[in-house]
């Protein structure tokens, strides 16, 4: 009946900022998360998109359980995995897993690729011996790795194919939740194809549910079943993967897709692009009421004043949210209008622009 | 005469496992005023060939000419060089923090370059090119901000210092490669908008090094596609992405996901980039060509001229048809008939 696998509560991840040697006094703090809602169903793959310093690797990380949360709830099937046993913590890890960016860095050079799947099961006192050795042999030829290469190093393998040694590392415990943080942006083109084909076969036949970030639209609209947008530590859009992209209401998400690459020259030349005004701003002293006011080419005075929630906007389907005072109607002409607001430059140490 | 015409180079280095052959005999031509867009995956030369041609390769084993201007850079005397680069050739790399030094200012750097290549000009001047050109690239208050170390900077700003800094003198060619990689989509849209505006604005030619197709289907006029360290294929940006011939492109191309086209699979090129020091022979791309053909793997195909309706230069390294370009179904046919029968006359 509950199709619900991890629910987050007003989830917010801090990092402080001390100064001091005796003290250390917190000074300011980064508000990586700051305030997300979010359910993940069972089965279906929940994408989340952002650029650099969204918060969106934090959130992943808060998802899987590697960070505890600064306020908020993080519920895996009901169950608050703050306030998990040791012993209930233990099964949460098995259940959730995560699959890294950087396949040099996330798996030990010094260690045999046998030993790194097989990790697992020692960890969890599921099988060793003979028993183990047969199942990371299994898990490899799953991953379509040649199950003959156990004992080599990783450095002996590419990029891709040590990114498949993290999905099948991944997989060992049978888990249910993975959360893959980009997982495919540091290999090439034609081997990124080949992964996220392998993530969509294991997800169909181990019936996984997936949590997949990325700062590529492309690839996330592809593999995604819902989308959500990340801006500064908070959720500003969710709906499902097509409405999402076919109807974007939050001004962030249509200047995000405007500015997607597109593989297709007269695509490129057709397209309208929405430039942003300056960069994104710090999350340690994050714009009052919506975040995005500094940037957003529809801001007014209100958005300045009071912070818009998260909710179905207009005749949006009830899972089209949208955290926004005033969201992209079909009619607008975003590339070209022009905020009512004298916007402040998101940069910290400029002072104001005017336009 | 082109502004840059390059001639089978080649550059090898010795490597204690070998000798990596990382490009392989490459020739191209940049027409002043013109964008010429270099594409390929990690191990495919891009880099290394544009880094040759301004001699950045220390070590290395190169052969073939690089003529800009008529003069050969290879073979030019270092004091030559010197003057050529930063002034006539600029570059414009990745990681922008890592370009500019962390110690000086922004402005500063930006006006020693304007007075190493001419000496004569006052600093005052220097300086004040150096906070005009800031704000050329789009620096609100360029006046206040050269003033700043890099690390004031955001990762948009740098690079947008980097590209008015290789304006600074008016370079006939700018050479970029991988601008936007380390930059977030908003911020790369920006960034690709400026160099194709200022292209404009100086008519400087650009050699754009990327492994993105989009980019390339934004800014380029031709796109030379390389694997393991050659020409795969060449052709005017319109005539790359719609009639491709060579089966690496068409990979590369259906490797990506689409808008509009669903879920249906992704078809991404088997298997992995080559080793360049252990390069297949013959065809290089054989062994992840789904229409290999016997003689693909005993005699390699050399850029053959493909037949373009718009009348512009198109050449493909490979054996399969002339007529079998771009993804209809009329070319798939082509292709299949080609592969059955150069798979069997020599196996019958």
């Amino acid at each position: 009946m509950n199709d619900v696998l991890v629910r987050l509560e007003n989830v917010t991840k801090h990092f402080p900022i001390r100064q001091g040697l005796v003290f250390k006094k917190e000074i300011a703090r980064v508000r990586a998360v700051d305030g997300v809602d979010l359910k993940v169903r069972r089965g279906e793959t929940l994408g989340v998109v952002g650029e650099s310093g969204c918060g969106k690797s934090t959130l992943a990380r808060c998802i899987a359980g590697l960070h505890p949360v600064t306020g908020g709830r993080v519920l895996f099937e009901g169950t608050d995995v703050g306030r998990l046993t040791p012993a209930g913590l233990r099964e949460f890890r098995r259940q959730v897993q995560m699959v890294f960016q950087d396949p040099y860095g996330s798996l030990n050079p010094r260690r045999r690729v046998g030993s790194i799947i097989g990790d697992p099961f020692d960890i969890h006192g599921i099988a060793d011996g003979a028993e183990r050795r047969r199942r990371v042999r299994e898990l490899m030829e799953l991953v379509g790795l040649n199950p003959e290469h156990y004992n080599r190093f990783p450095a002996e393998f590419s990029g891709g194919q040590r990114q498949r040694i993290g999905v099948a590392r991944a997989l060992a415990l049978r888990p249910r939740l993975v959360v893959c943080d980009e997982p495919v942006s540091a290999l090439d083109v034609s081997v990124q194809a080949q992964v996220i084909n392998l993530l969509d076969d294991l997800q169909r036949e181990l019936g996984l549910t997936y949590v997949f970030i990325a700062h590529d639209l492309a690839v996330v609209r592809y593999v995604s079943d819902r989308v959500a947008v990340m801006y500064l530590g908070r959720i500003v859009e969710t709906a499902a993967a097509e409405e999402l992209y076919a109807r974007p209401r939050h001004p962030y998400t249509a200047a995000l897709l405007s500015a997607e690459s597109v593989p297709d020259p007269d695509e490129a030349a057709r397209r309208q692009r929405i430039v942003l005004t300056g960069d994104v701003p710090s999350p340690i002293d994050p714009p009052r009421a919506c975040r995005f006011h500094p940037r957003c080419p529809k801001a007014q005075a209100r958005c300045v004043q009071e912070p818009p929630s998260l909710i179905a906007r207009g005749a949006d389907p009830p899972d089209h949210l949208t955290r926004c005072h005033f969201p992209v109607e079909a009619d607008d002409d975003l590339a070209h209008e022009h905020a009512s607001i004298r916007q402040v430059s998101t940069d910290p140490a400029l002072p104001e622009v005017e336009r | 005469m082109s502004l840059l015409e390059v001639r089978d180079l080649r550059v090898s280095f010795d490597t204690p496992d070998g000798v990596v052959r990382a490009v392989r005999g490459v020739s191209f031509d940049v027409e002043r005023g013109r964008t010429l867009g270099v594409v390929g995956e990690s191990g495919s030369g891009k880099s290394v060939t544009a880094q040759t041609l301004l001699r950045l390769t220390p070590g290395a084993r190169v052969s073939g000419a690089a003529r800009f201007e008529g003069r050969d850079l290879l073979r030019m005397p270092a004091e030559e060089l010197r003057r050529i680069r930063g002034a006539r050739i600029a570059m414009i790399f990745q990681d922008p923090l890592s370009s500019l030094h962390p110690l000086y200012r922004v402005g500063r750097q930006i006006a020693e370059m304007i007075r190493a290549h001419r000496p004569d000009t006052p600093a005052a001047r220097a300086r004040a090119r150096a906070v005009e050109l800031l704000g050329l690239v789009g620096i609100p208050e360029p006046d206040r901000r050269a003033e700043d170390y890099p690390h004031q900077f955001s990762g948009g700003m740098r690079q947008r210092a980097m590209i008015a800094m290789a304006l600074a003198l008016e370079p006939a060619l700018i050479i970029a490669d991988e601008p936007t990689t380390a930059l977030d989509s908003t911020v790369r849209a920006q960034i690709l908008d400026l160099l194709l505006r200022l292209q404009r604005e100086f008519g400087t030619a650009l050699v754009m090094i990327t492994h993105d197709l989009g980019v390339v289907a934004e800014l380029a006029d031709e796109v030379l596609v390389m694997y393991a360290g050659k020409p795969a294929e060449h052709a005017g940006r319109r005539d790359l992405f719609h009639r491709h011939h060579h089966p690496y492109t068409k990979g590369l191309l259906e490797s990506v996901p689409r808008a509009g086209r669903g879920r249906a699979r992704l078809r991404p090129v088997a298997g992995q980039p080559p080793s360049l020091i252990d390069v297949p022979p013959a065809c290089p791309f054989h062994p992840r060509c789904p229409y290999v053909m016997d003689r693909c793997r005993v005699d390699e195909p050399p850029p053959r001229p493909v037949p373009s309706p718009g009348g512009r230069e198109h050449r493909s390294a490979c054996w399969l048809p002339l007529e079998a370009q771009g993804r209809d179904a009329g070319a798939e046919r082509l292709r299949e008939r080609a592969v059955a029968e150069g798979r069997t006359r020599e196996a019958g």
